[in-house]
């Protein structure tokens, strides 16, 4: 990617998520209480420290991306306000939002389908991986 | 006491029982629920971009209908609940959204946040009371162990949902109380249960729920309380702990008022 379209992504992935990453002091505090630590290759206050460092490729490209809950822990729990889990969702949306890049497609879901499965959990899927 | 409703989508299929039992409840309360004549599903999850806009326009409907009846809108559903209030907290607070929300709508009066958003535990607390409950409690729950379980929905983000502490809530243990059970109160009790992730990755639905299902089983519970469909498959179905019931809420109110 040209210098300008990165710069570009990474407006965009300020903008959208409305985080400002300088606030934190990478306390650690977001990936200490992260339900989904053990699943992910980068942690919530990695992903504050790589988007300011601009390393957004990485970021986009890692199945991290997939692994958060939204449980909103790391929001509620930061002490700085800076709130991981916006950067994550920017992220994820920056992803998924190019033509043809849907992590979850629907014929991918009847296979996923159980007798129980409550049609939020469908439709919340939906949400965090597919436009 | 009357309230407009959102039930949302999963009430009207697999968790037919959370509002059931909801209705019934209200009916030996004397509430008067009132289901929004229209409504669209919520989208299960609040979408944080800022540049999002097209996935909230469906709570932005239901909040605008509920002002145009002159209600209060009382949801049940966590995962509804924390949609709605999260959105509405956008009309409210941020112009932008607010402008190109309603831009799109075109409503004859244009929403910037007026409705009050009640979960259905808060119109119990702060409208009906706990005490007037218990007062209308025929057939108390004496001797049960029930531990709340308030996942992530119901609290976070506090400032928004601003329904209880959401470090040291107590507004599911005063309800065990009020129908006359014992609460039990344990770690986990506002940690996630995995959620949609059940689809993508059942491993880690399960670690969670299980973590959950054990810390409130080492406290003595037998039975564990929900307002989310998908907290209560997640623990069911992933969880699986012997000798741990998952119930929704409002199932052991309508028993307590004898209208189960
Ligand atoms: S909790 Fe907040 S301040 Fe601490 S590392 Fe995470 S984002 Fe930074
Ligand atoms: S919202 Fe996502 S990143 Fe934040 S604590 Fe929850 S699972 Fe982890």
């Amino acid at each position: 990617m040209s210098h300008d379209k990165k710069q570009a992504q990474l407006d965009e992935i300020l903008a959208a998520s409305g985080v400002d990453v300088r606030k934190c002091m990478r306390c650690g505090k977001c990936t200490a209480t992260c339900p989904a630590f053990d699943e992910m290759e980068y942690h919530p206050h990695q992903f504050v420290y790589m988007v300011e460092k601009g390393q957004i490729d990485k970021l986009a490209a890692s199945p991290s991306i997939w692994q958060c809950l939204s449980c909103f822990a790391c929001m509620e729990r930061c002490p700085r306000q800076v709130e991981p889990a916006k950067l994550i969702e920017a992220v994820r949306l920056s992803v998924i939002r190019a033509k043809g890049a849907n992590h979850l497609k629907p014929e991918e879901i009847p296979a996923l389908l159980d007798a129980d499965l409550p049609q939020q959990a469908i439709t919340s899927a939906f949400r965090k991986y597919s436009k | 006491m009357k309230f407009s409703y959102y039930p949302g989508c999963t009430l009207k299929t697999k968790a037919k029982d959370l509002d059931r039992y909801a209705r019934a409840a209200c009916e030996a309360l004397g509430v008067d629920l009132a289901e929004l004549p229209e409504w669209q599903c919520c989208g299960a999850v609040y979408t944080m971009a800022k540049d999002e806009i097209a996935s909230k326009l469906s709570s932005v409907r239901a909040l605008a209908s509920a002002r145009d009846l002159g209600t209060d809108l009382v949801t049940l559903c966590s995962a509804c609940h924390n949609v709605i209030k999260q959105v509405n907290n956008d009309m409210r607070t941020n112009a932008d959204i607010a402008l190109r929300a309603n831009n799109y709508l075109k409503l004859d009066t244009p929403y910037t946040g007026e409705t009050n958003v009640l979960h259905f535990l808060e119109m119990l607390r702060d409208r009906v009371g706990f005490d007037a409950l218990k007062a209308k409690v025929t057939n108390p729950l004496t001797g049960r162990k029930i531990g709340a379980y308030y996942g992530c929905l119901l609290l976070r983000p506090s400032k928004v949902m601003a329904m209880d502490d959401a470090e040291n809530p107590t507004i599911i243990e005063d309800f065990i109380r009020a129908i006359g059970a014992t609460p039990v109160v344990y770690g986990m009790r506002n940690e996630c249960c995995g959620g949609y992730v059940t689809l993508e990755n059942k491993g880690s639905a399960k670690k969670r729920s299980s973590a959950v299902l054990e810390s409130a089983k080492s406290k003595g519970a037998d039975t564990v309380v929900t307002a989310c469909p998908l907290c209560l498959y997640n623990l069911k179905k992933n969880g699986g702990t012997d000798g741990v019931d998952v119930v929704y809420f409002t199932e052991l109110l309508a028993e307590a008022l004898g209208v189960k």
